[in-house]
C-alpha cells in the first residue's frame, strides 16, 4: 500500500516556507528589523525540517518496496505533441510535483538539517554585516531552489531548481559585491555552470525524445497509464528496442554528467569552486561544500537506471570522479587560504563520490555525500568561527595556538578532521571505506588512485589542523589581543555537526562489522535499476578476511599521512621548505594549481575575447561601416538627388509662376499705396467718370422723377 | 418754404467740404469727422427731397443713417484707440500695414 498521512500530503509545504520568507526578505526585508529577520528565515527552514522529517517518518511506516509518494500539484508545461526518434508524434508533458522517495528523503532531510543548523550559525556570522536581510533572503531563496531540485518529480521541474541553485550560488558569491574578486568570482561561477547546464538541457531533451517522458518514475501516481523513464525504460528493453549498452542511453548519460560536472566541480569544470570561496563563509559550507555542489552526485544517482545499462558512461564516471580526487587533493596539499584547502577538499570529497557511482556503488555515493555533508559543512562553519576570532584573516600561516583560545571550535574542528580523514569510527570512515570497497572490485588502480588520495586527505587536513590550532601564535599582536571564541549562534551547530560527524556513518555499519548496512538497505529499492542482472549495482559480499585487510590497508596510509603532518607541522622534525626546496618544479606546479587557471586563460578565455574582438571588429566594419553607413549613405544619396529634384523642379516651376505674377502684376501694384486718403481719392476719381459716362442716363431720370 | 436748390447747394457744399476732408487730412480723427460731414450731406439731401415729395421714406432713411454713423463712429474711434495703443500714432500715412 501506499504510504499516505498529513506530512506526505503536505510536501509542497517544505520548498514552501523558505520561498514565502525569500520572497518576503527580498521585498520588504529593508524594513525589517534584523531580529525579525533571524526569526523568520530561520524559522521557516526549521518549519522545513520539521515537515521533511515528519515526511520522511511517514514514509518509513510502509514497506520498503512502496516506499514512494508522489505529488503532482498542476500540469506545468501542458500536453503538446513532441516528436520521438521513431518519428511518430506523443503527448509531451510535465509536471510540477514533488516525488519523496529514499533517495530524495535521504537528501531533503541533508538540505534542510544542514541547512538549518548553517542558517542559525548565519545570525552570530552575518550580525555584523550590511545587507542582512539580502543575505538570508537569497539563503532563503537558495533552500527553496534546492529543495526544489531534490523533490522534483521529473527532470524540468529538476531542472529549474538546478538553476535557481546556480543563481542563489552566484548570488552569494558575489555577496560582497563591492569586492572586484568577489563579482569575478560569482561570475566565473556561473559562466562555468552554463557550459554544464547546456549539457544536462540537452541531455534532459535526448532523454525525452527517447523515452517520451521526463517524469523519473509512475511510481505512486493514481493514474495506472501515467508515464514515467524508469517504466518505459524497463518497457523498452523488455521490447527489446532498447539493449544494454545502447550508444542513445550512453549519450544520455554522458551529456547528464557533463551537467553534473558543472555543477559538482569535476574536472575540467572545477575552477569555479575554489574562487566560490569568495562569498561569506555560511554559504560556503551550505552551498560550496554540503548541499549544492552534491546536486550532480544526486542527479546521477537519480538516474542510475540509465547509468546502469551504459557502462561506458559509468567508466567515464569513475575515471573523471579517482582523478578529480587525486588532482584536487595533490592542490590542497600546499594551498596556505583556510577555505581555498576546504574548497579543494570538497572537489576531491566530491571526485569520490563520483568514483563511487561510477563503479556502480550508487548507494556508497550518497552515503559519502551525506556524511561529508555533515563533516565539511562542520569544517567550513569552523573555519568561519576561526576566522572571526582572527578579525578575518584566513592565512594559516599567520594562525596557530588556537587550541586553547577558541576551544569549542578548536575541539569540533578536530572531530570534523578525524572525520574527514577517515579514522575509525568516525562518519568518514564508513563511507570512504565503502567507496574503496566497491573501487576496489571493480578495478584495482580506481582503489589505488582512491587509496593515494585517502592518504593527500588525511596529510593536508591535519596540515591544517595543526598549522591553525597547535604551536604558538603567529598573528599580529592586536589581532592577537582580539582573538575570543565566537558567540553561541555560532558554537551550537558546530556542537551539532560535530555529533552527527560522529554517528552519521553508524547508519551505515558494514555488514562485516556485524552491522547490516541499514542505509544502502533503505537506498536499494531506489537503486535497484531495471535490469539488476546485467546492471552495474551488485551488493558485493568480499570475504570477511579481505575487506578486514582493505579497512587495515587504508587506516595505515591514513595513518601514514597524519604522520608526515605530524612531523611536518607539530613536531618540525623536517622542515617542509626543504622538502619543497628538492623538488622546485612540483612544488610551484602545486603551488600554482597546474596552472589550470592559466591554462584555461589562455585557451579559452583570451580565445573568447578575441573572438568577441574579431565580432566586433566584424560589426564595425562591415555591419556598421557597410551595413548601416551604407545605408545612410544611399539614403542621403538618395535624398539629395530627391531634394535636386524638389528645389529645382517642383520649386522651380512654382517660383516660375510666382515670379510671372510678380511680373504682370508690377503696375497694378503700384496703385496699392496702402494710404486710405489715396483709396478715397481714387474711389472719388472713379465716381467722377462713372458720372460723366452715365449722365445722360442720370439727367434723363431726374427729368422723368420730375 | 425754400426751393430745393438751396438745400441741395448746402448738402453738395458739405458733401465737398467731407470728401476733401477725407482724401487730404492725415488725422484719422479729421477723417472720421470728415465722413460723419459726407453722412450728414446726404441725410440733409434725403430730408429735402423726402419733404418735396411729402413721402416719409427719405426721413426715415436719415434716421438710419443717424444710427449708422453713431455706430460707425464708435466702432471707427474704439479701432482708432486700439492702433493708438499700438504704433502711437493716429496719422494715416503711417498706417499702410495692409501695404503689400
Amino acid at each position: 500500500m501506499t504510504p499516505t498521512g498529513y506530512f506526505l500530503d503536505h510536501l509542497w509545504l517544505i520548498p514552501l516556507f523558505p520561498l514565502a520568507t525569500a520572497a518576503l526578505m527580498l521585498f520588504f526585508g529593508k524594513r525589517l528589523p534584523n531580529i525579525g529577520v533571524s526569526v523568520l528565515c530561520v524559522g521557516s527552514v526549521g518549519l522545513s525540517f520539521l515537515y521533511a522529517l515528519g515526511a520522511v517518518f511517514q514514509l518509513l511506516a510502509a514497506q520498503p518496496e512502496h516506499r514512494v509518494a508522489q505529488q503532482i500539484l498542476f500540469e506545468w508545461l501542458t500536453p503538446g505533441p513532441m516528436q520521438m526518434t521513431g518519428g511518430h508524434l506523443i503527448p509531451f508533458v510535465a509536471d510540477w510535483g514533488y516525488l519523496l522517495d529514499p533517495l530524495s528523503c535521504v537528501m531533503v532531510l541533508v538540505v534542510t538539517g544542514v541547512g538549518f543548523l548553517i542558517h542559525v550559525y548565519s545570525i552570530g556570522y552575518m550580525g555584523h554585516e550590511g545587507g542582512y536581510y539580502r543575505f538570508f533572503g537569497y539563503m532563503n531563496l537558495f533552500m527553496f531552489a534546492m529543495l526544489t531540485l531534490v523533490l522534483a518529480n521529473n527532470m524540468l521541474l529538476m531542472f529549474v531548481g538546478w538553476e535557481g541553485v546556480g543563481l542563489c550560488s552566484y548570488l552569494l558569491i558575489g555577496f560582497y559585491f563591492l569586492k572586484k574578486s568577489a563579482s569575478d568570482a560569482g561570475k566565473k561561477a556561473f559562466i562555468v555552470n552554463r557550459i554544464g547546464d547546456a549539457g544536462f538541457i540537452l541531455g534532459i531533451l535526448l532523454t525525452a525524445v527517447t523515452l517520451g517522458t521526463v517524469r523519473f518514475t509512475s511510481q505512486g501516481l493514481p493514474d495506472a497509464g501515467a508515464s514515467g523513464i524508469l517504466q518505459a525504460l524497463k518497457s523498452s528493453v523488455d521490447a527489446h528496442s532498447i539493449a544494454f549498452g545502447a550508444p542513445v542511453l550512453t549519450a544520455i548519460a554522458l551529456l547528464l554528467f557533463i551537467g553534473a560536472m558543472g555543477k559538482s566541480a569535476q574536472i575540467p569544470l572545477y575552477v569555479w569552486l575554489p574562487d566560490a570561496m569568495e562569498g561569506p563563509t555560511p554559504v560556503s559550507a551550505l552551498i560550496h561544500a554540503a548541499t549544492m555542489v552534491t546536486a550532480g552526485v544526486y542527479m546521477v544517482a537519480r538516474m542510475n537506471a540509465i547509468y546502469q545499462l551504459a557502462p561506458l558512461a559509468l567508466d567515464v564516471v569513475a575515471v573523471i570522479g579517482a582523478i578529480t580526487a587525486i588532482f584536487a587533493a595533490s592542490m590542497a596539499l600546499v594551498q596556505n587560504d583556510i577555505k581555498k584547502v576546504l574548497a579543494y577538499s570538497t572537489i576531491s570529497q566530491l571526485g569520490y563520490m563520483f568514483l563511487a557511482l561510477g563503479v556502480g556503488a550508487f548507494a556508497a555515493g550518497i552515503f559519502h555525500l551525506m556524511t561529508h555533508a555533515f563533516f565539511k559543512a562542520l569544517l567550513f562553519l569552523g573555519a568561519g568561527s576561526v576566522i572571526h576570532a582572527m578579525s578575518g584573516e584566513q592565512d594559516i600561516r599567520k594562525m596557530g595556538g588556537l587550541w586553547e583560545r577558541i576551544p569549542i571550535t578548536a575541539r569540533t574542528f578536530g572531530v570534523a578532521t578525524l572525520a574527514i580523514a577517515g579514522i575509525f569510527p568516525f562518519a568518514g570512515f564508513f563511507s570512504k571505506d565503502e567507496i574503496l570497497g566497491q573501487a576496489f572490485d571493480r578495478f584495482f588502480m580506481l582503489w589505488v588512485v582512491g587509496f593515494i588520495t585517502a592518504g593527500l586527505t588525511a596529510f593536508y587536513m591535519f596540515r591544517l589542523f595543526f598549522l591553525t590550532f597547535i604551536g604558538y601564535c603567529r598573528a599580529d599582536e592586536h589581532v592577537e589581543k582580539h582573538i575570543h571564541e565566537s558567540p553561541w549562534a555560532m558554537v551550537l551547530p558546530l556542537m551539532i555537526l560535530a555529533g552527527f560527524s560522529v554517528i552519521g556513518g553508524w547508519i551505515g555499519w558494514p555488514e562485516v562489522f556485524g552491522g547490516e548496512n541499514r542505509f544502502e538497505r533503505f537506498l536499494d529499492p531506489v537503486l535497484i535499476g531495471v535490469m539488476p542482472e546485467t546492471g552495474a549495482v551488485k551488493i558485493a559480499h568480499h570475504a570477511f578476511g579481505k575487506e578486514i585487510l582493505l579497512m587495515l590497508a587504508s587506516l595505515a596510509i591514513v595513518g601514514a599521512g597524519f604522520w608526515l603532518a605530524y612531523e611536518f607541522y607539530c613536531s618540525k622534525r623536517i622542515a617542509p621548505e626543504l622538502v619543497a626546496g628538492r623538488r622546485p618544479a612540483l612544488y610551484r606546479l602545486l603551488l600554482h594549481k597546474y596552472y589550470v587557471d592559466e591554462i584555461y586563460d589562455a585557451a579559452v578565455v583570451e580565445r573568447t575575447k578575441d573572438l568577441g574582438t574579431l565580432l566586433g571588429r566584424f560589426d564595425a566594419n562591415v555591419i556598421d561601416g557597410v551595413g548601416v553607413n551604407g545605408a545612410g549613405w544611399l539614403a542621403r544619396f538618395i535624398s539629395k538627388l530627391s531634394m535636386w529634384w524638389d528645389k529645382w523642379i517642383i520649386d522651380g516651376l512654382l517660383n516660375f509662376g510666382a515670379k510671372l505674377m510678380q511680373l504682370f502684376s508690377y503696375p497694378v501694384r503700384l496703385l496699392q499705396t496702402g494710404m486710405f486718403s489715396s483709396y478715397a481719392m481714387f474711389i472719388l476719381v472713379g465716381l467722377v467718370v462713372l458720372l460723366a459716362y452715365y449722365g445722360h442716363h442720370v439727367q434723363a431720370t431726374l427729368r422723368s422723377v420730375r | 418754404m425754400l426751393p430745393i436748390g438751396h438745400y441741395l447747394f448746402l448738402s453738395l457744399a458739405l458733401f465737398i467740404i467731407g470728401v476733401i476732408g477725407v482724401v487730404t487730412r492725415r488725422n484719422v480723427i479729421v477723417v472720421l469727422m470728415s465722413i460723419e460731414l459726407i453722412l450728414n450731406a446726404v441725410n440733409i439731401n434725403l430730408v429735402a427731397f423726402s419733404r418735396l415729395y411729402g413721402d416719409v421714406a427719405g426721413q426715415v432713411f436719415a434716421l438710419f443713417i443717424i444710427a449708422d454713423a453713431a455706430a460707425e463712429a464708435a466702432v471707427g474711434l474704439g479701432i482708432i484707440i486700439a492702433f493708438f495703443r499700438n504704433r502711437e500714432t493716429v496719422l494715416a500715412d503711417e498706417m499702410d500695414l495692409l501695404k503689400w
